[in-house]
């Protein structure tokens, strides 16, 4: 059975969609990439789906599928490089993929899911400092 | 109207919807239809391929390429022989739907197509018709 690569890279989990998407390979990656997020420990997904023609709106609820289950399982996720006249056509579809992050390219993806972790640890570490300050007032 | 190409295809599973959204590709590139309205066209037709797979287990789908008015377009008519859609009207309603997808289906296609006819007979099947024109007006 065809499968969709996932590459580990870091604390992100990469998938690069290169085929147009039937309902089983879209399914099998959904599966598949909640699985990897458990096993690995993933803090983010980054998908790229530059190379993808299609998005319809069962794709489009993978997608944010793929994004509501790895948020409940403490990872973001990213879906890049998405073309304009697929982007057109999803909000004139009534898809507008809501909790999804999207960045236009991998590199800007990576740049959001880095700033994503990172804005998280400043603001953890900020709650330990405030709760002392509280105590002395 | 004149019509001067035609095609059938039958859907019966599946992994036939890849080959069918080529198909549809392919006639819409040959008119010269730009790639937003190639990809708005390709998406209508996924989403309706995919009602006739999920409710009616397939049925054939014709392409055509016609000609109205010094106006060229490629119309897809999809007959399935499946059980009918009892409420019509309500099935072309923004997220109204039977099964346990988010209903943008039938109303979405609608509003990525130029022109889009449904008949529908309880216990006999339903018969979808969609037009796009080249300059997608």
């Amino acid at each position: 059975m065809d499968r969709i690569p996932i590459l580990k890279m870091g604390p992100f989990l990469l998938v690069t969609i290169q085929v147009d998407l039937y309902d089983r390979l879209a399914l099998t990656l959904e599966n598949d990439l909640i699985s990897m997020v458990s096993q690995t420990g993933a803090k983010g997904v980054l998908i790229d789906i530059s190379a993808v023609t299609i998005v319809d709106s069962f794709m489009g609820r993978i997608l944010g599928n793929i994004a509501s289950m790895s948020r409940i399982m403490d990872a973001e996720t990213v879906v890049v490089g998405m073309q304009p006249a697929v982007a057109i056509t999803l909000v004139e579809l009534g898809l507008t993929l809501q909790g999804v992050y999207t960045a236009l390219d991998v590199e800007k993806g990576m740049d959001l899911l880095y700033n994503k972790i990172g804005i998280i640890d400043v603001l953890e570490e900020d709650d330990q400092e405030e709760e002392p300050d509280d105590c002395n007032d | 109207m004149i019509v001067m190409t035609k095609d059938t295809m039958q859907i019966v599973r599946e992994q036939d919807v890849v080959p069918f959204r080529n198909r549809v590709r392919e006639y819409a590139a040959k008119i010269g239809m730009s790639l937003v309205n190639q990809t708005k066209l390709i998406t209508a037709a996924s989403e309706l391929v995919r009602n006739m797979l999920k409710y009616a287990n397939g049925g054939k789908v014709l392409i055509e390429i016609i000609s109205k008015n010094a106006q060229t377009g490629v119309r897809l008519t999809f007959i399935d022989e499946g059980p009918g859609i009892a409420n019509v009207q309500q099935a072309m309603q923004d997220g109204f739907s039977t099964g346990k997808s988010l209903g943008l289906g039938l109303p979405g296609t609608k509003r990525l197509v130029n022109e889009f006819d449904i008949k529908s007979t309880l216990g006999e099947g339903t018969t979808v018709t969609v037009i796009h024109w080249k300059n997608g007006r």
